[in-house]
């Protein structure tokens, strides 16, 4: 990417779709699941797609893929519950696990078939895995790790906007004359719509015609993750999380404190982990973890845009830090400038006080 | 065995800053370095060729200065290294970055087959984890992204056995060569390089490959015109329309301060309220 003056558009675009493209018609999301279960960005994303749909006036669709058998009946009807109008069902037995060829295969050649505009998919491991083979077979243009997804309302283009610079700055990416256009999005940046069990759709089953000995792949083992100790940061209510401004790897045992006081998760900046005060799996933002809390405690915490972007869905953020100009304050709802050592324990020392008086 | 890593110079994010007033990247003096999660590909590459023997060459698609790059992959003992550059590439985004590197790749092949591919799972500036994917297609390679393990490789079977990261646990995957492997972070530490491969490095040619020694073969799939992806707009985000509330912090009497933070967040947040009333009435129950 090259050297930018910032707000202000780049180049002006000229997108004149030609017959063929102008047929890419509806808005999919890859609805991903592995062993049965639905990764619950793709109703996020369902949530997204049905904005986009309605703004463009066309369908909205989702895309199963899987073994054959109840599951991807209940996935179909779950996506009508979330917002689609029509599910794309691929079933075959060696789509029982994912693994990339099969799966490239057979989402472009229903892509190729029945010519999406728009195709979302999942920010995680296997998302990003087929998005990239899937973008490069059709030779598209893909946005990966999006934070906002709108709709250009003069040329119907795809607005994808994402961090860029390591996460210093946000930039809005367009496909000029390809389609489908292709993004991924990561789990939490999209609020989680509210199903409407009542909705149905239209399934519409599609014969890929995949066969195993095809596949050179295979898959020998799954050892599942052991989830007992890890922090469940995408979930939690209430999240302190510190910073470089901290000043010493001791000092995050304020942090530490406070979210025992709160009965809350401990989060970190990207510093405070290269810092080494902190292990990585507590990393908030771009290349962390993307987190939707009622509450977000930053302490020490500068506020780049690789870590806004992985908090700033909080519904209340409350910032320390002792730089009155520190970014954070930009888009925090209350500011306190001041030493963390000193007002982490007395935050600790308020909200314990509340947290013991009798309900009313 | 020849193993072929694709790596990216990068400029250290964790040292860009943004002009508060003019709103620029300010990149004088940030330093380029390898890309951290191409040193795990690195590594990799070298204990395979430990335990193998054979050969590493280090590719790179990038400006003039990025041989510094490949320089360093040399000191750390890779034997051979070519940086692929042209006027013609500036602009690509990934789809077109992995066609001139897949054609690289091919023409390396020509020399030497190319057993296995392996890159960093993603880059720090532009994150995407595309290329490897798209490269992969190319070449028809199999693709094995996100791999924590390279367990075993058996050259005169063709096989190569992985685990791969997947959501909510590990697939232990076995596959064909030529493969492309996209490695994961900590999967391995890289070393440091020995004497000798300091001094070869330093003295050593990368050799210099344009368009046409690289053996692309059609232009218009490479820079801004190959790319259909355009970045439309760069920007800092806006604050809130509502300025942070400041609440006056004196270390003499901090409860003031955080009192005040306290009824204020119970007045205007219902939702924080609620999970706060919550806890209380959990905590209750846990005394009574």
């Amino acid at each position: 990417m090259s050297e930018a003056r910032t707000d202000k558009p780049i180049k002006k675009r000229k997108i004149k779709l030609n017959e063929e493209l102008l047929a890419y018609k509806g808005v999919w999301v890859f609805i991903e699941s592995e062993r049965g279960h639905v990764h619950p960005v793709s109703w996020e994303l369902m949530g997204q797609g049905r904005r986009l749909a309605d703004q463009l006036e066309v369908e909205l669709c989702g895309v199963v893929m899987g073994a054959p058998g109840p599951d991807l009946e209940a996935q179909c009807q779950a996506a009508f519950a979330y917002g689609a109008e029509r599910c794309y069902r691929i079933a075959s037995p060696v789509l029982a696990e994912y693994r990339n060829e099969p799966f490239t295969r057979a989402l472009t050649d229903l892509v190729n078939a029945h010519k999406p505009e728009i195709l979302l998919l999942g920010a995680t491991t296997l998302g990003r895995d087929l998005a990239g083979s899937v973008a490069t077979t059709l030779k598209t243009g893909l946005t990966a790790d999006c934070t906002e997804l709108a709709i250009d309302p003069e040329d119907r283009c795809l607005l994808s906007t994402r961090p860029t610079f390591g996460g210093s700055l946000l930039c809005t990416i367009v496909t000029l004359n390809y389609r489908p256009q292709m993004a991924t999005v990561r789990h939490r940046v999209m609020p989680m719509p509210d199903p409407q069990p009542e909705r149905t759709g239209l399934i519409v089953d599609f014969e890929a015609g995949l066969i195993e000995t095809d596949i050179v792949t295979k898959v020998l083992e799954f050892i599942p993750d052991e989830q007992r100790d890890k922090p469940q940061l995408p979930y939690a209510e209430i999240i302190v999380a510190g910073g470089k401004g901290l000043g010493k790897a001791e000092n995050f045992k304020h942090v530490w404190d406070l979210a025992r006081v709160l009965g809350g998760e401990v989060g970190a900046s990207r510093a405070a982990i290269h810092a080494g005060w902190i292990s990585a799996d507590r990393q908030v933002g771009q290349t962390g973890q993307t987190v939707r809390p009622v509450l977000y405690i930053a302490a020490g915490i500068s506020g780049a845009i690789q870590h806004r972007v992985g908090m700033e869905g909080a519904d209340c953020i409350i910032a320390i830090n002792n730089d009155p100009g520190a970014p954070i304050f930009d888009f925090a709802h209350y500011a306190i400038v001041g030493d963390c050592k000193q007002v982490l324990p007395a935050l600790g020392r308020t909200f314990a006080a509340y947290l013991a008086q009798q309900g009313r | 065995m020849h193993i072929v890593v694709c790596i990216k110079q990068v400029p250290d994010s964790a040292q860009i800053r943004v002009h508060p007033v003019t709103n620029t990247i300010m990149r004088q003096g940030v330093p380029a370095i390898i890309n951290p999660y191409d040193l795990f590909a690195i590594e990799a590459a070298l204990a395979l060729k430990d335990q193998l023997g054979g050969k590493v060459t280090v590719l790179t698609m990038g400006p003039p200065q990025a041989e510094a790059a490949l320089k360093k992959a040399l000191s750390y003992g890779c034997d051979d290294a070519v940086l692929v550059t042209d006027k013609l590439f500036a602009g690509s985004d990934t789809l077109a970055t992995s066609y001139v590197l897949a054609s690289a790749i091919r023409t390396l092949d020509q020399e030497n087959p190319v057993d296995l591919v392996l890159t960093g799972k993603q880059t720090i500036d532009g994150d995407t984890a595309q290329v490897g994917p798209g490269i992969a297609r190319r070449l028809k390679l199999e693709l094995l992204t996100y791999v924590s393990r390279i367990v075993r490789v058996d050259p005169a079977a063709r096989s190569i056995r992985v685990e791969r990261r997947a959501e909510g646990g590990v697939q232990v995957l076995e596959t064909r060569l030529p493969a492309l492997i996209t490695m994961l972070e900590g999967s391995n530490e890289i070393r440091f390089g020995s004497a000798p491969d300091l001094f070869r490095a330093a003295r050593a040619q990368v050799r210099r490959w344009d368009r046409n020694a690289a053996g692309i073969e059609d232009i218009t799939k490479v820079g801004l015109k190959g790319s259909p992806t355009i970045v439309s707009r760069v920007f800092v985000p806006s604050s809130r329309a509502r300025k942070a509330l400041q609440i006056g912090f004196d270390p003499a009497n901090p409860e003031v301060a955080t009192q005040a933070l306290l009824d204020k967040l119970l007045a205007e947040f219902p939702k924080v309220k609620k999970e706060l009333d919550n806890k209380r009435a959990a905590a209750g129950e846990r005394h009574e």
